[in-house]
């Protein structure tokens, strides 16, 4: 795609963005709304990775060590909850934002002042959510799945504060989805056809919609939980006649469509960045967007494929178990084009690369591990172990995580207007690579053999590979810590970056100045 | 903002008012989904209106009952059988013997379940102890009937079903008549 600059931004000079901490209150540039969510998410990212940390030192060691199991369960609610919807979503939401209006050709989001609230809300959310830690009967405690009745007959009083909270994120995530779709459908730059647009922005879109559907379903499950435990209603109780069965149903057909909202945006970094460093035309932009559009529609009718074991109708234990598996036909389809776009390219391997790449083989793995859990009489086996730990963490880890960092590294000089530091990007590179597979490989293993999840104790078998995921995880976590020191050492200087920053990179965001500047594209450019 | 713009938004904020809306529509069509189907081994809570379910050649069917208590229920509660040998297409009467140890007037919900699921909806009731509340006085103990039959058309796979009931305290605890405290009700107390 090519495209043509009608008029440079010339009045940048009176409206740069303002001074102090109030301009990032009351911003509603798209640019500084993109930096507040990525680096909340990164914020979220550290405080989830404590708690994971705290899970691995006790499962270091079979036996209970460190923590009470009761606190344990806190914070394995926490670490799930924190990283989904505090540390992926806000991420992406964030990449949104820097991305898509530059990317389309327009001059911001189309509601910017929603933009700023769909932000500023999200920290009270978490703050809510943190704050239950130190609340009577303590935080959550009920996995990030919060069953019924667990979370309302056995719940800590503290779960009237975390429905609140997750009111609060479904709100943000609402609103942001809003505005994404607004701003595609009716701001792009003239010439810019839903076809020939770049890949990530199309992923967002159908992501945006995804969040549409989902989320209020997940707020009206809430919003049942809260009416079963403060106002008397049974929905999920059974000796009013409800059935709990019901809130997983409810759970999962919200649930499944939002694993994916946590991988589609990284299949438009993922391609991007492969088409960049191969150095060669995207393979199958069109099939890519037919292939995310299928899995989005497929994703609405699989979710019982976490419920084989509830007692569900055989005909419906098969029909869930086909339709999980059709899903890997358009995954299929996307991994293949990635495949073919870098076969016979002129690769290079920088940072970026090296996580896309990664992102392919990993996130395979995990669609692989998908696949065998899809099998129905074997999730009979599998179902609750650590093999399913070990494949939603291939997914979202070296998957939703690893596409996050990848764009990161590939857009940060376009941010910031500096070049990360080449070598230390690959040291975090192969120190989360290696962490990564250190620590949920083995988990494939424990849970064949039998290991429930959400335990805090084991039996003396699975010891020794427990003890390998805890090491890994642990060089895992420590590596963000370099992941950190990377970035700010870019924000603060580092090579200038040239506009185009890598050598044939496609897409508007690469003609305009690195950094980019406060104002972009208040004349749309016009694509041809 | 142009006009396009502003119908985007109108027409995502209907859908999402709309999928809230659709989260609760789900909680009457799972009940109607078990129900036409006999999923989930539900079986209706209501005497069954259809008069002409004897017939009669029946075949042989052994049905076992099976109780339980939820949670804290201290109730004693069991089938007066465990196992009985019955005939498709003929009433029979089974009885549970019921008491309540405590020094509390109590009242219980029974929550019927039938497996394996496909024979739900061959079983009807014609009376059964679960399509209300039961209220026991301290120390009082009762046989509670249920009177049940299975359809002709009860598939010939079946040789053997469970009928299973779990009773429920559904004692109001904040009405004065009734005793004070008691456990997984301090919820509403604490919050
Ligand atoms: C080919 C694609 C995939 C297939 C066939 C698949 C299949 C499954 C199945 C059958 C389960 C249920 C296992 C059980 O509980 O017994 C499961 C769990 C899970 N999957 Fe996947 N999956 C796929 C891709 C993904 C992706 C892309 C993500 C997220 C980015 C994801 C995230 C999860 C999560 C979070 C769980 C566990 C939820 C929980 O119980 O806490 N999966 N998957
Ligand atoms: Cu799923």
């Amino acid at each position: 795609m090519s495209a043509v600059i009608e008029t440079h931004d010339h009045d940048d000079h009176h409206h740069g963005p303002a001074e102090g901490l109030t301009r990032w209150l009351y911003t509603t540039n798209h640019k500084d709304i993109g930096t507040l969510y990525l680096w909340f998410s990164f914020a979220m990212f550290l405080i989830g990775g404590a708690m994971a940390m705290v899970i691995r030192a006790e499962l270091f060691q079979p036996g209970m060590q460190i923590v009470e199991p009761e606190f344990y369960n806190q914070m394995l609610t926490l670490h799930g909850l924190i990283m989904v919807f505090g540390a992926v979503m806000p991420a992406f939401v964030g990449l949104a934002n820097w991305l898509i209006p530059m990317m389309v050709g327009a001059p911001d989001m189309a509601l910017p002042r929603m933009n700023n609230l769909s932000f500023w809300i999200l920290p009270v959310a978490f703050f809510i959510l943190l704050s239950s830690l130190f609340m009577e009967g303590g935080a959550p405690n009920f996995g990030w799945t919060f069953y019924a009745p667990l979370s309302t007959t056995y719940a800590p009083p503290s779960v009237t504060f975390f429905i609140f909270s997750v009111h609060i994120m479904g709100a943000s995530s609402i609103m942001g989805s809003i505005n994404v779709i607004v701003t595609i459908m009716n701001m792009r730059a003239p010439g810019m056809t839903l076809m020939k647009m770049p890949l990530f922005v199309w992923s967002w879109l159908i992501t945006a919609y995804l969040l549409i559907a989902v989320m209020p379903v997940l707020a009206g499950a809430v919003t049942m939980m809260l009416m079963d435990i403060h106002f008397g209603t049974s929905f999920f109780n059974a000796a009013g006649g409800g059935d709990p069965v019901l809130f997983q149903h409810i759970f999962w057909f919200f649930g499944h469509p939002e694993v994916y909202i946590m991988i589609l945006p990284a299949f438009g970094i993922t391609s991007h960045i492969i088409e960049t460093f191969s150095r060669k035309q995207l393979f199958g932009h069109t099939s890519m967007v037919w292939a995310m559009t299928s899995i989005a529609i497929l994703s609405f009718v699989v979710w019982a494929h976490h419920m084989f074991t509830v007692g569900l109708p055989l005909a419906a234990e098969l029909f869930f178990m086909w339709a999980t598996m059709l899903i890997a036909v358009p995954t299929g389809v996307k991994v293949f084009n990635w495949v073919t776009t870098m076969f016979k390219g002129s690769i290079t391997y920088e940072t970026p690369m090296l996580f896309a790449i990664a992102f392919v083989v990993l996130f395979t793995i995990g669609g692989f591990s998908g696949l065998m859990l899809a099998i129905t009489p074997a999730d009979f086996q599998y179902h609750d172990t650590y093999f399913v730990v070990a494949h939603f963490h291939y997914v979202l880890v070296p998957g939703a995580i690893f596409s996050i960092m990848a764009a990161v590294y590939y857009w940060i000089p376009k941010w910031t207007g500096n070049m990360y530091d080449e070598r230390l990007g690959r040291l975090h590179f192969w120190l989360s690579f290696i962490g990564v597979n250190v620590t949920f490989f083995p988990q494939h293993w424990i849970g064949l053999a039998g290991m429930p999840r959400r335990v805090p104790d084991y039996a003396l078998q699975f010891a020794d590979w427990n003890m390998v995921s805890s090491v890994g995880a642990f060089l895992f976590g420590a590596s963000q810590i370099l992941f950190l020191f990377i970035v700010i050492k870019t924000v603060m200087g580092g090579k200038k970056a040239t506009p185009e920053v890598w050598e044939g990179a496609r897409g508007l965001e690469w003609t305009v100045d690195s950094p980019a500047p406060y104002h972009t594209f208040s004349t749309p450019p016009k694509v041809s | 903002m142009n006009e396009g713009s502003k119908k985007t938004i109108k027409l995502l904020c209907f859908s999402v008012l709309g999928m809230f809306t659709f989260s609760f529509a789900l909680v009457p069509l799972y009940d109607v989904f078990c129900e036409v189907t006999g999923l989930n081994g539900k079986i209706e809570l209501e005497a069954t209106t259809n008069q002409n379910l004897e017939t009669e050649i029946g075949r042989d069917v052994s049905i076992q009952f099976v109780s339980h208590n939820n949670e804290q229920m201290p109730w004693i509660f069991r089938p007066s059988e465990s196992q009985i040998k019955i005939q498709t297409g003929k009433y029979h009467t089974a009885t549970f013997y019921v008491k309540n140890p405590t020094n509390k007037r109590m009242i219980a919900q029974a929550i019927p379940s039938v497996a394996p699921s496909n024979a739900a909806s061959h079983l009807k009731k014609l009376e059964c102890f679960c399509f209300e509340e039961q209220e026991l006085a301290p120390g009082e103990e009762a046989l509670l009937p249920v009177r049940l039959i299975f359809d002709d058309e009860l598939p010939d796979s079946i040789k053997s079903v469970v009928l299973s009931y779990t009773i429920f305290d559904v004692t109001d605890y904040n009405d004065l008549e009734m005793t004070d405290h008691h456990d997984g009700h301090e919820m509403e107390a604490s919050l």
